[in-house]
């Protein structure tokens, strides 16, 4: 069974909301992934994205791309990500989501993936160029393992799609803030609040918002409108830019301060 | 007309919309108006003045007399779209996906280049309609093509540098996805060859399938029967379907496209998707691509820019599949012999990329009797090839 609804319902009692962090999946190696894993929970991440390195990346920025040339570099399968994955749920029960372009998961086999990805303890799905049109075959079968498939939707969103993702979405539904790529610099959040309203006008399924949210301030700004608020190229950075022990610090520092914009005022 | 993709941009099996939803809605809007376009009477007006005032279309179907007798089989004729504007079969995509995005009433436009053909086939357009106009190409391709890169500069586009992944065309690709995802509420991306999302695919045959529609005709003209072969290069697919579309229903009219073999399949270092390839999903569509197990995209090699891609259209893969059109491959070394021959038997300095084309002729034609006719698409001409062509036989120029 999925970590992720209850793990918002806990939220929700609380007053929280849930911060979600994103780390490429082998940056620089898997080992590494694995510890920083466990310190963004130990640090308040309430769910955590595993990206899957693909060589053609065309829904990320630059800091995301250069994170999956350097997992790439280190040997990263999607395999070896789900056997990263089994060794954590020996250590940690948060919930975890892989984040994968189509062509990985088609690849592996959607069958074959959603069966091995709940055995691992993956709780969720991601696929940013699989919008609900192409989910038809896998859909029932993540459905079948009790895997969240997590779809998304952007501000170019019609009412007819929003409803369509609002009726598919399992264990959050992922608003893309703006119109881009990852790390591009969220300016509307205006925007965001009105269409965040609208979707909820259709479900109760939780709606976390991601793209361009760099900061605690912008975290804070984005925790008031939404029910998660999602961080990944701020992160990869600090990945990028240290060594591991300096890495392992700044990360669980920058995280501690992301959650806590996500608390009650 | 063919009434594939259906209605979800599938060709069987393959095609679809593998985009990030925030492009999705353009993708919708871009499929209605072309759909309005299609059965506007003004449209078709429009698209057919310039194409024949503009490009200079029809384009001729030359009977090559002493390669025929050279070759000694098949009666070889060439489809001449290196006579179109700007030098190859590009510019019929451009002309209409410019005059698609003045009815969307855009005025910025967005396009991918790796020979830089496709590029100044945009940026072309873009100057005779006064768009606002980026060209993304691969830095490792801006250096390969550096005349190209000035063409464009010339006629007024931006020519943005991409120095991601393999620094080439895929790359081009995914940075003016990227492009057209952050300005898509301003922005058409023209998108070169029978690739990507629906209604791409469908939409850039239709636009190249003005090349059968006028072969059938000539040719029918000057022997009274149809061919019996259709050669045509395949990068993605664009001269080719072109060509074969208006033939489909020709049961008895072979057709071959032909691959880029790079090195040799051996060597690992070629674009032959249907050689060696399998189904997968790239930039949009889903066919058959160049790929490792575990889904990674794999490095392409071939002498021509225009074939170095590791994904092929979709619509090929469908009629790979139903035994429909053939494919084969032709190396590197194949394509410089037919560059030669065709050069100096019938002063015809092809493109690298048909010259793939006419180097599986050279093997074709001998096999055939005199009475069989083979029609080659000559999808552009080799001016734009003429350094890498001195660069590969050791000349400094």
């Amino acid at each position: 069974m999925s970590r992720i609804q209850p793990t918002f319902q806990r939220l929700a009692a609380r007053g929280e909301k849930a911060l979600i962090a994103y780390v490429m999946a082998g940056d620089p190696t898997l080992e590494d992934t694995e510890t920083y894993v466990q310190q963004l929970a130990a640090a308040g991440a309430d769910v955590i994205e595993l990206g899957v390195p693909f060589s053609d990346p065309i829904a990320d920025g630059p800091v995301i791309q250069q994170a999956a040339e350097r997992a790439l570099r280190s040997g990263t399968t999607l395999k070896k990500i789900l056997a990263t994955v089994r060794s954590l749920r020996t250590k940690t029960q948060v919930p975890l989501v892989v984040m994968a372009y189509y062509n990985s998961i088609f690849r592996y086999g959607e069958a074959a993936f959603c069966r091995d990805a709940v055995a691992a303890g993956v709780d969720g799905l991601i696929v940013p160029d699989m919008p609900p049109d192409e989910a038809g075959t896998i859909h029932p079968l993540a459905e079948a393992a009790g895997l969240d498939v997590i779809f998304l939707l952007a501000p170019t969103s019609t009412a007819r799609r929003e409803t369509a993702v609002a009726r598919l979405s399992r264990g959050f539904i992922y608003y893309v803030s703006l119109t881009g790529i990852t790390g591009a610099k969220l300016t509307d959040k205006a925007d965001v609040e009105k269409k965040v309203r609208e979707i909820r006008g259709y479900t109760k399924t939780p709606v976390a918002v991601g793209f361009g949210i760099a900061t605690p301030d912008d975290a804070r700004e984005v925790a008031r409108i939404a029910d998660g608020v999602i961080v990944g190229s701020a992160l990869v950075k600090i990945i990028a830019e240290g060594s591991h022990a300096a890495v392992t610090d700044r990360l669980s520092s920058f995280t501690r301060s992301l959650k806590s914009a996500t608390l009650p005022a | 007309m063919t009434s594939l993709p259906d209605a979800r941009g599938r060709f069987g099996a393959f095609g679809g919309r593998y985009v990030p939803e925030t492009l999705i809605p353009a993708l919708d809007e871009l499929a209605r108006e072309y759909e309005k376009a299609r059965r506007a009477p003004q449209f078709k007006t429009e698209l057919d003045y310039y194409l024949r005032e503009y490009v200079g279309r029809p384009t001729p179907l030359y009977y090559a007399g002493r390669l025929s007798k050279k070759l000694g089989g098949a009666k070889i004729y060439f489809k001449r779209e290196d006579l179109c504007h700007t030098g190859a079969h590009k510019i019929n995509n451009t002309i209409g996906q410019a005059l698609l995005t003045c009815r969307m009433g855009k005025k910025r436009v967005i396009a991918e280049t790796g020979a830089g053909q496709h590029g100044v086939a945009v940026a072309t357009v873009a100057a005779l309609f006064g768009l606002q106009c980026e060209v993304y190409m691969g830095t490792e391709d801006m250096e390969r093509q550096a005349l190209n890169v000035f063409r464009m500069r010339l006629l007024g586009t931006t020519v943005t540098a991409v120095n991601a992944g393999s620094r080439t065309l895929k790359d081009a690709i995914s940075e003016a996805m990227r492009d057209w995802t952050t300005n898509v509420r301003t922005t058409h991306y023209i998108l070169g060859s029978v690739l990507g999302a629906h209604p791409y695919p469908m939409m850039i045959r239709d636009f190249q399938s003005v090349i059968g529609r006028e072969t059938r005709k000539q040719i029918l003209q000057a022997e009274g029967k149809l061919p019996d072969y259709l050669v045509a290069c395949v990068g993605g697919g664009s001269n080719s379907i072109g060509m074969f579309t208006a033939f489909l229903k020709d049961k008895k009219v072979k057709m071959v496209g032909v691959e880029a073999g790079g090195l040799g399949i051996e060597s690992g270092k070629h674009a032959a998707r249907f050689a060696t390839g399998s189904v997968g999903v790239l930039h949009g569509t889903m066919t058959y691509l160049l790929q490792d197990d575990d889904g990674q995209i794999q490095l392409t090699h071939s002498v021509s820019a225009g074939l170095d891609y590791a994904a092929v259209g979709p619509e090929h893969a469908f009629y790979k599949e139903r035994d429909r059109i053939s494919y084969t491959y032709a190396t590197d070394e194949q394509a410089m012999t037919a560059f030669d021959l065709l050069s100096q038997t019938e002063g015809l300095m092809p493109a690298l990329e048909p010259a793939h084309a006419v180097a599986h002729v050279m093997k074709l034609a001998p096999k055939l009797k005199r009475s069989q006719i083979i029609v080659i698409n000559l999808s552009g001409r080799g001016d734009k090839d003429v350094h890498q062509v001195a660069r590969i036989k050791g000349v400094s120029l």
